[in-house]
Parts: structure tokens; sequence; C-alpha cells
């Protein structure tokens, strides 16, 4: 078994019309024994800005944690928050760092840039990025989560719609993947609020 | 007082409690050739002195202005050779956070570190401080600004400053006629002016250095010929 199925996970975020929504599951393994069922993989940057980590949980919470960390200084220096694009660049640079003795991870970034205008972007474990103007996935479930999504994508939802869309997409790519799943995590961002929800799937 | 016999060791308090080498360090400053800044409504000007040591100076190959990004430029008041050292690494400075965040860095970060590598060299053993005062100025997403930087690291954002040998006479004409609305184009009139009142001699496109950043951003050194252009319309 790869080092990154060694915990089991699924991301994704997708865009909406001037919103998004980024979501996982909550399984936590250790190869194929269930740990946790209430793991949570994405973690709040501020309030326009998520960040997912999927892959390796010990080096997606060492990940997580140095970024909070840089983050902070910045608002501090800054007086402001980072734009979604140059956080994407921060990770991608913090991940490279590590290249040749990589953080396991898999991380998605979704926030709401310069116009209230959507940005996602996926990198791989040291740091290349890409950017998306439709959805990006991560994880155990990545494959399945491509085909599911790329099926019911359609540009420009609003906010329910888009909730509606991606929740069926994460729930039935798990399902076809043992080593995620247990319900999901779904946040729907637009430029006024955050809804943060649970989804209750197959529990296996 | 008792100064004197602390002021061989930078890294020594006087019993007043003042740091000898830097008083001394802003007196290389204040012997130097006259610099100034003035920020408007929509840009900001710099300009200083280029008065050579003799006519045999190819006057074009010295440049006393200089840019920092795209959008920050930088003059000095001091010693010249120190100057360079700190445009070479605030250069450096204001690439690597390019190459972290791929965002031009803030015009305030930049002041900031360039002023912590000025401090670094006033509590180190075996360094003396700059020899300069700079004035820095910008354009980014919070406007037009402009910034002195002093020898001993702390910095200061002004509306219009000068620097140098001319300092009180030209900091009181600045005040005079500095307004809060004043145009670009005025405030390059208004710094030529107040360089020509402590200037020895004939002004001219070849002995003085003018830059200006406008609302596109872009840090322009204005030519010879840009310069005797502007000298005309004062006249």
């Amino acid at each position: 078994m790869s080092i990154f199925e060694y915990n089991g996970s699924a991301l994704v975020a997708m865009v909406g019309k001037n919103c998004f929504a980024i979501a996982s599951d909550r399984r936590l393994g250790v190869q194929l024994q269930t740990i946790a069922t209430d793991f949570q993989r994405i973690s709040k940057v501020h309030d326009r800005l998520f960040i997912g980590l999927s892959g390796l949980a010990t080096d997606a919470q060492t990940l997580h944690q140095r970024l909070m960390f840089r983050h902070k200084l910045y608002q501090l220096r800054e007086e402001r928050d980072m734009k979604p694009e140059t956080f994407a660049s921060l990770v991608s640079a913090l991940l490279y760092e590590k290249r040749f003795g990589p953080y396991f991870c898999q991380p998605v970034i979704a926030g709401l840039s310069d116009g209230d205008k959507p940005f996602i972007c996926t990198t791989d474990s040291i740091g290349a990025k890409e950017l998306a103007k439709d959805f990006v996935v991560a994880g155990t479930a990545g494959d399945s989560l491509y085909g599911a999504c790329e099926a019911m994508f359609k540009p420009d939802m609003e906010p329910e719609e888009l909730f509606e869309t991606l929740s069926q997409a994460l729930l039935a790519s798990v399902d076809r993947d043992c080593l995620s799943g247990w319900g999901g995590h779904i946040y729907v961002v637009t430029p006024t609020e955050v809804k943060e929800c649970t989804l209750k799937g197959r529990m296996d | 007082m008792g100064d004197s016999q602390y002021s061989f060791s930078l890294t020594t308090f006087s019993p007043s409690g003042k740091l000898v080498q830097i008083e001394h360090a802003l007196t290389a400053v204040g012997s130097g050739q006259t610099s100034l800044g003035i920020k408007a409504s929509n840009g900001v000007v710099i300009a200083t002195e280029k008065k050579l040591p003799s006519i045999l100076v190819d006057e074009a190959s010295v440049q006393k202005i200089q840019s920092l990004t795209p959008n920050i430029g930088v003059v000095y008041s001091g010693m010249g050779p120190d100057f360079r050292v700190l445009v070479r690494k605030s250069r450096k400075q204001a690439e690597q956070y390019h190459m972290l965040y791929k965002e031009q860095i803030p015009v305030t970060q930049l002041v900031r570190e360039t002023a912590a590598v000025m401090q670094e060299f006033t509590q180190s053993g075996g360094v003396r401080p700059f020899g300069v005062s700079l004035l820095v100025a910008g354009y980014d997403d919070k406007g037009p600004q402009l910034y002195q930087v002093d020898p001993s690291g702390s910095y200061f954002s002004w509306k219009a400053s000068a620097m140098g040998k001319n300092v009180s006479n030209a900091k009181t004409f600045l005040e005079k006629r500095y307004t809060d609305d004043v145009e670009l184009e005025d405030a390059v009139h208004t710094a030529i002016l107040t360089l020509k009142e402590g200037f020895e001699g004939q002004i001219s496109g070849k002995n003085i250095e003018i830059a200006t950043i406008g609302p596109e951003k872009i840090f322009k050194v204005l030519t010879p010929a840009e310069i005797d252009d502007y000298l005309g319309e004062v006249e």
C-alpha cells in the first residue's frame, strides 16, 4: 500500500457563481482499520480562504500548523489577509522546500479572490500548482471524484445547487473507495456567509 | 559631556543614552548632497542634486536615483557606496518576496526590511552604521507613499521631506508650498524650485536627477531632456 493511501481521504472543491464549495470525507484510518469517523480535513485560513489537506494525516497536520503560522505572521506584518493566489504560491513554495523528502500530502486550496471571484487550486506533493476553472480533487477517492464531478458539474451554479451537486459527487465517489467515507463535511462560501454542513452517507 | 569617551564603539551606549556613532552617521548624511521627496495625490516625486567632483566626469554614468522594484524607487543623501550596498540588499529582499508569494512587495514591507538591515549594522560587532539616509518612493495598493529611513534604522512616512546639506531651508520651503491635494506635475515643479533654493551655480538637466511614480505604478527616472523641459516650465 502506498504511503498516500495509509490514512485514506477524499477532497474536492468546486466553483459556482461568485461562490465556491469545498468538501471532504470524515474517515481517518490506519490501513484497513477505521480509527475515527469525525476527522477534519478542511480548515479555515480566513473568512474567504479554506484549505483541505489529503494524504498522510501526520504530514497534513504538520503542514497545516506551518501554514497557519506563516499566515498569522503575514496578517500581523501586512495588516491584511492573504489573497488565495498568494496563499497558493506560499503552499507551493513550502512543499518544494522539501523536494527530496516531501510531505505526503495533496492540498486543495479554495478561496474568494479580488472582486469576489472564486479561486480553486490543488498541488501535488512537491508543489506543482494546478489551477482549474471548474473543480479540483484529491485523495484516495480522487479518480472516482474526477468522474463524478465531470458528469455533474455545470458552470455558474448558485450556492444551493452547488451544495447539492458537490454533496452528491462526494458521496457517490467515496462509496467506490474503501479507504474514505463515513459521511462528509462541506463548506459553501459566498461573499457574505460561510455555510458548514455535515453529510450523512453510507457509514462504512 | 563624557560622550566622547564612548564614541569609539558603536555597540556601547553613552551616559546620555545616545549611540554616538549613529549621531556621527547622521552628520555624514547632513553633509551629503541635498535630496528631497514630495508625495502628491496621484503619485510621488523624488529628486537630488548631482554635483560631480569635476567637469571631466561622465555625468550620464552616474545615477543616484535607483529603482528597487518596478513600482518602488529610492534616493539618498550621504555616502554613495553605502547606498549601493543597501540598494543591492533591498532588491534581493523584494525579489525573495516575489518568489515566495508571486506578488509585488508592498512599500511598507520593503521599507521595514531595509530599515531592519540598517538596524542590524548598529547592533553588531565590528561593523559601522550606513552613512546614508534613504527616501523611498512607491505606489502600491495603498496608494502613493514616501518613506525616509535613517542610519539608525528608524523610518517615517512623510508627505514631503528633504535631507542633506540644505535640509532646513528646503523643509521650510516645502512646508510653505505643500498642499494635500497637490498633483504630480505640480509636485515636480515644487521639487525643482526647492532644489533651486540652495543650488550653487546654474541648475540644468545634467546636474540634478528627478524620478516620478504615477498612478500607472511604474517608477521612472526622467531623462536630462525631460528635466530641461520641466526647468523651462518653471522659469
